[in-house]
């Protein structure tokens, strides 16, 4: 029985809890990516630059508050400084949208001119969070940084294992169960909400019930700004800042959306769990699992892994892949909000 | 083929420039830019035959470099006996099993009916298929990475000129462009620049990571080069007379023998290193018009036509009887095939296989900015792309710096500010890359030398 409980806890330790909190991650990007693919229908490289974005302003502004003694006790700063950070990625949502992606939508070009244009603002918004914070690595967390300690849980249940439980996994968790109840309820309860998802389920039907197109589109640009610079932040929080990781984001960030259904905002929020969890799953080491719950007669002798970590985002492409083979409209279909 | 008035200008642009850059900051630079120039104008060839012709986009750029730089490894270095003797076998006995797995499948596939059954047994086969040849590969690997791990420690390759990789790397981007077409090439666009993007990305951690066949991350380092070698030229004789020759008027003023020795010898060195970049650019260069000339027939002919057809309006093509997902898949690979030749020769003129560093900011971003730039659908007009962008990339630099200083004069030279923004002068090229992008898809969306439209 014991041995049992140990297995769960090497489960919830090194899959279960880290892999919630970075499929909360994905989700919330693969819901910006979803957003802007179901109203202005192209895809968005430029996605994981505004996520970067939007966390470098937190990080700004963290530092600018911590100089001033201005905290939150227990809880880190940053949180304190993301609303500002989402403030300023919504103004960067929205003159990118004026200057450049505006007239491309009055010219009704194809989405893959769209795309490429997406590509020429991910370089310029690349270039500016360079000249502005570098490249170096930023880790910007502070308060108290674990909820549970490994150390702690063993004294406390008497187990072999110990369970970690980082209040940065914690805060992802809340807030994203707060921010996607509140965009579903504004989705489905809402009057702008509904007038969006007319406009993603038909464009020309919209504008002729009366819908403000520029309207929908502004409402999108504010939605996606304040998820990705959520995102952004939390991944920063939960891991480190590293500008050039972000764009490395952007690729499992497109798989979960296009998993889930590209379009479709559920499907995008499942597609990012599945993401994490396949990387993670895929790429453990399932040893210590198996030595607690197997008789120690056939215990492994291996690793028991089934692809080393090296291939972490290799198989989240895969899975892209895959899914685009055998059901190319993704789990749940997509292309309407 | 005939060039109009200002195909001309644009062709005096390119070769201005490196005279310029020749005489301001040498001719040593100018040649290297030179001929990163002519590699990025053969990549961004590939990419404009399978999107300016056909429009089949190919976001894989990064994936079949990488192909062609294996290539370059895998024909170059000298074989590692150890290494196949300790490894050799195994790997042998898990390609042998790998075959009979996949003909297993395919046999199944095709005697077993029931869809459920078929099902089932496919899995389970190829589940204990893989655990089986998982065991063998992995003791191989293992074996042949523990071979003298510090220069070793992979299986090497045949030991024959590096020149012949060139087509050899066309050969292995083919093939897998060949299967991501297969896979992939019947999505929508957008999908489709996802997907080969991904793929790419995949293609480039395989190489990374194992190790008993391109040396992953610990890299493969000297490589041998088509061209000779600089130490070689400075004790050739015929060097040296080719230097003193064509220096006689200078070393004649020049009356003191040690001095006039001194002088010599430093333009024997600077000569040598001169000599070698410009073999390497003649050598690029053949290949380019190579390309350039077949892309161009490729073009005009009926082929082409068909592909511009197809391009234009599918369902038409389609009606018309052409065979649109086979043509696709033909440009696909023929485009990744030129990209593929690119990454060999990319590595050869490097001397060095570092798989770490395909990122695909630097090698499919920067491409596709080239291709959109210079004019899609126009072979001048790509050339003219990947030269005016590697050029930009290169001089981005330098101008940025001259124009902070130029901005920050009234400034001392410890102000914080001033300092800062000198130190992250390397991270403007993006920002010039971006407006450039940006400008040239608002105002000129058809590129510099756009396509010429033919009625005929």
């Amino acid at each position: 029985m014991i041995d049992f409980l140990n297995s769960i806890i090497v489960l919830l330790n090194f899959i279960i809890i880290p892999g919630i909190s970075y499929g909360s991650q994905l989700a919330l990007g693969a819901l910006g990516v979803t957003f802007v693919y179901a109203i202005l229908r192209f895809a968005n490289f430029a996605h994981g630059e505004i996520m970067s974005f939007g966390a470098m302003i937190t990080i700004l502004f963290t530092w600018f508050f911590q100089s001033q003694n201005i905290g939150l006790g227990i809880l880190p700063t940053a949180l304190l400084a993301l609303p500002v950070g989402i403030i300023a990625t919504i103004i960067l949502c929205i003159i990118s949208d004026k200057f450049v992606f505006q007239y491309y939508r009055y010219q009704k070009s194809v989405p893959v001119v769209l795309a490429m244009v997406s590509i020429g603002v991910m370089f310029v918004i690349n270039a500016i969070i360079r000249i502005i914070i570098g490249t170096e690595t930023i880790k910007f967390s502070d308060g108290q940084k674990f909820i549970i300690k490994a150390k702690q849980f063993k004294v406390m249940t008497g187990l072999n294992e110990g369970l970690a439980l980082k209040s940065s996994q914690v805060i992802t968790i809340l807030i994203t169960i707060l921010l996607l109840t509140f965009t579903f309820w504004f989705l489905q309860k809402t009057k702008t909400g509904k007038s969006m998802r007319a406009f993603s389920d038909n464009e020309d039907l919209a504008l002729l019930s009366g819908i403000n197109p520029d309207r929908v589109v502004f409402t999108t640009w504010v939605i996606v700004g304040v998820l990705a610079c959520v995102a952004g932040t939390l991944y920063g929080l939960d891991k480190s800042y590293k500008p050039i990781i972000y764009l490395n984001l952007v690729l499992p960030i497109f798989a979960s959306a296009i998993v889930g259904g590209i379009g479709s905002p559920f499907g995008a929020v499942i597609g990012g769990y599945v993401i994490a969890f396949s990387e993670i799953m895929v790429t453990y080491a399932y040893k210590k699992f198996f030595v607690y719950i197997l008789p120690s007669s056939i215990e492994p002798t291996g690793l028991v892994q089934l692809l080393s970590t090296d291939y972490k985002f290799a198989v989240s492409f895969s899975i892209l892949v895959i899914v685009l083979l055998i059901r190319p409209s993704g789990i749940f279909k997509g292309r309407v909000l | 083929m005939k060039f109009e008035r200002y195909e001309w200008v644009a062709i005096t642009i390119m070769i201005s420039l490196f005279i310029f850059v020749g005489f301001i900051q040498g001719w040593s630079v100018s040649l290297v830019i030179l001929n990163m120039c002519i590699i990025s104008a053969i990549m961004t060839m590939g990419v404009n035959i399978s999107w300016g012709y056909a429009g089949v986009i190919n976001f894989g750029v990064m994936g079949f470099l990488a192909m062609g730089g294996l290539a370059a490894v895998l024909v170059s270095y000298p074989p590692i006996v150890e290494s196949w003797q300790a490894g050799g076998s195994g790997l042998g006995i898990s390609f042998a099993l790998l075959v009979v797995l996949v003909i297993a499948v395919m046999y199944i596939n095709k005697t077993v009916i029931q869809k459920r059954n078929r099902y089932i047994l496919n899995s389970l086969i190829i589940f204990f298929g893989i655990l089986i040849i998982r065991h063998f590969y992995l003791n191989a690997t293992h074996n042949i990475e523990d071979v003298n791990p510090a220069i070793a420690g992979f299986l090497g390759g045949l030991g024959l000129p590096i020149i012949f990789s060139w087509i050899i790397g066309g050969l292995f981007a083919a093939g897998v462009a060949f299967v991501i077409g297969k896979v992939a090439l019947g999505l929508r666009s957008d999908y489709l620049a996802i997907v080969t993007l991904g793929i790419s990305e995949i293609v480039v951690s395989v190489l990374k990571h194992e190790e008993w066949l391109s040396r992953g991350v610990k890299n493969v380092i000297g490589l041998k080069r088509p061209v000779p070698y600089e130490i070689d030229l400075q004790n050739a004789d015929w060097f040296i007379n080719l230097v003193t020759y064509l220096n006689s008027s200078k070393l004649n003023n020049i009356v003191d023998i040690s001095d006039r020795q001194q002088v010599l010898n430093n333009l024997i060195i600077d000569g040598s290193g001169i000599f070698v970049k410009l073999s390497y650019a003649i050598l690029f260069l053949i290949v380019m018009l190579i390309i350039f000339y077949f892309a161009n027939k490729a073009q005009l002919s009926p082929w082409g036509r068909m592909m511009r057809a197809i391009r234009d309006n599918e369902t038409a093509a389609n009606a018309m009887g052409k065979d649109v997902v086979k043509q696709h898949l033909i440009i696909f690979v023929i485009g990744a095939a030129i990209v593929g030749v690119a990454g060999a020769m990319l590595v050869t003129l490097d001397g060095l296989f570092t798989p770490s560093g395909y990122r695909p900011l630097r090698f499919t971003f920067i491409i596709w900015i080239m291709v959109i730039v210079g004019g899609s659908g126009n072979n001048l007009g790509a050339i003219f792309g990947g030269f005016i962008i590697w050029f930009s990339w290169i001089e981005a630099a330098p101008l940025t710096t001259f124009i902070i200083n130029q901005l920050t004069v009234g400034l001392e030279p410890t102000n914080a500010l001033k300092l800062h923004l000198l130190d992250s002068v390397p991270y403007f090229r993006y920002l010039f890359m971006g407006l450039i992008l940006l400008l040239i898809l608002r105002y000129r969306p058809k590129g510099i030398i756009p396509e010429k439209v033919r009625h005929s």
